[in-house]
């Protein structure tokens, strides 16, 4: 009787607590280790490699740091107050510590804890993304504490009002992967923190090129496949969303960056290994809101847009403006995000003809739902925006935010980390 | 005796060696140095922002020799150095007042 009810426990469909889901399961525990890769190694190496040899550490003690820091962060207040509760704005403290989530509780039909630990891995990426709008130049403490209290006060609200829930989800807002919660929130960030902080010593007039291309371009490449599990991942099943989200993040991808390198090659007579894989991450950036909801006709074009767009944004916030964002996280991840959940609200459309998406829904139309996506595009912005200046003023008293111009000059991996990234 | 020092185009090196191996130097020294002349420096294009990079990558050649070698050691160096445009490089002569090899001892023209 033993060895029955032992062979019977073996059997898979006894196996699964039930509700769940064990094909949605299994892909949402890959995404989730998909879109970790993405902050670790890729984000550090293509970060890495754009900045001064003299600062390499400090991009990829950042990134890790965030990691770190935000995984705890999100355990303990940050899913909470975006994921519980029925509140417009602000999820509550039910699920503080992840309380309440055990091995049998479901989120749908995934375990609860995936859900979390996917989300998680978002968590970790957004402030792992701002890094490029104050790096060389930002105080290792006070990176630290920006990144904590950044998650608190703007992340996991925006992320409630999207997917938790709260007022943007309600209105109907179309973000699958996280354009207004994460590029935009991201891109927004870098650009006022680069404000705030001002710009690295030299800028503009000193020449402060990329120390290893070789890098930039292995983290972009992992980037790009780690997205997969990104948009992929977002629509939490192993289904035909999930790959139409995979198919047009690709085709975006493939056609900003081909675009970007054209485009370069035009303008500046030639095409640049750089210019190539930020066309990369423009289009995996602006394809991300809209890449549950259109089709891989609407997602060349959206891949198209984001390479033209964004490489004029990258020029007029550097060069024009003279905002030192350094690694152009705001003309790239903002930009991207801003265009891509615009965008969003035309190509989901089903009237589109070969450019259709999978439909709006009922009772919207195309420009009624850009009204939505407006609103989404805009109160993310002025949130984020807001806060993340208020955020900077409230630690420059505690921790200060730039290192000296003594340290800067010698660079932060040395006179913050006692260490260096090369010895050659 | 003299002391050959050239500053040189990089991807000649192994030419260069080649032909002052040919007429009979035995030994020389390399080392990877920036520099601007003549040549002034380049662009670099990086995200629509172009760079004017100063310093080119040279190399630097450094040559112990006996004096009567000199002729054939300079045009040998500029036989395969010459391209004709600017940036070839420099050929610096000056005397040499003392060679010692450290393992035996010896000096001077012994120690070439």
């Amino acid at each position: 009787m033993k060895k029955l009810l032992a062979l019977l426990a073996l059997m898979p469909f006894t196996v699964l607590a039930e509700g769940i889901d064990g094909a949605n399961t299994s892909w949402i525990l890959t995404s989730t280790a998909l879109v970790l890769f993405m902050t670790l190694p890729g984000l550090a190496l293509f970060y890495g490699g754009l900045v001064r040899s003299k600062n390499i550490l400090s991009v990829l003690m950042q990134c890790f740091a965030i990691a770190g820091i935000a995984s705890i962060v999100w355990l303990i207040l940050g899913y909470s107050l975006a994921f519980s509760g029925e509140g417009a704005y602000l999820g509550d403290f039910s699920k503080l510590l992840f309380a309440g989530i055990s091995e049998g509780s479901l989120s749908g039909d995934i375990p609860e804890s995936l859900f979390a630990l996917f989300q998680m891995t978002f968590a970790v990426i957004t402030p792992a993304l701002i890094i490029g709008g104050f790096a060389e130049r930002m105080k290792f403490s006070a990176v630290l504490l920006f990144s904590t209290i950044w998650l608190i006060v703007v992340y996991s609200p925006v992320t409630h009002w999207v997917w938790g829930g709260g007022w943007l989800g309600q209105m109907g807002l179309l973000d699958f992967a996280g354009g207004t919660v994460v590029h935009i929130t991201a891109g927004v960030a870098a650009l006022v923190a680069a404000i705030v902080l001002g710009p690295r010593k030299g800028f503009p007039q000193k020449p402060m090129p990329p120390h290893n291309m070789t890098m930039t371009i292995t983290g972009a490449g992992m980037l790009w496949v780690g997205w997969f599990g990104f948009n992929g991942g977002s629509a939490l099943a192993a289904n035909g969303d999930a790959a139409m989200a995979m198919l047009v993040t690709h085709i975006s991808a493939a056609t900003a960056a081909i675009t970007w390198m054209f485009y370069e090659w035009v303008k500046f007579g030639k095409p640049t290994a750089l210019g190539m894989v930020t066309g990369i991450i423009a289009g995996l950036g602006t394809i991300t809101p809209a890449s549950g909801f259109v089709g891989p006709a609407g997602a060349l074009v959206i891949g198209f847009l984001a390479g033209v767009v964004c490489f004029n944004a990258v020029i007029f916030v550097k060069q024009k403006l003279k905002i030192d964002d350094s690694l152009d996280v705001f003309p790239v991840h903002g930009v991207g995000g801003i265009i891509g959940t615009l965008l969003a609200g035309i190509f989901a459309a089903s009237s589109l003809g070969i450019f259709s998406g999978q439909g709006l829904a009922e009772g919207m139309t195309i420009s009624s739902q850009l009204g939505v996506q407006f609103v989404g595009v805009i109160s993310t912005i002025i949130y984020t925006a807001v806060a993340t200046f208020i955020i900077l003023k409230i630690i420059e008293p505690i921790t200060g935010l730039r290192v000296s111009d003594d340290e800067e000059q010698q660079g932060i991996d040395i006179t913050s980390h006692e260490e260096k990234g090369y010895d050659l | 005796m003299k002391f050959v020092t050239a500053i040189l185009r990089p991807h000649i090196l192994d030419d260069v060696r080649e032909a002052l191996s040919d007429v009979g130097v035995s030994g020389i020294t390399v080392t990877e140095v920036k520099g601007f002349g003549r040549q002034k420096g380049h662009t670099e294009l990086y995200r629509g922002a172009e760079y004017q990079i100063d310093f080119l990558p040279k190399i630097k050649l450094e040559i112990a020799i006996s004096s009567d070698q000199l002729d054939s050691v300079i045009s040998a160096i500029s036989s395969v150095a010459s391209s004709g445009k600017v940036g070839d490089g420099k050929i610096f002569v000056t005397n040499l007042e003392k060679v010692v090899r450290i393992r035996t001892g010896e000096t001077d023209q012994d120690a070439l």
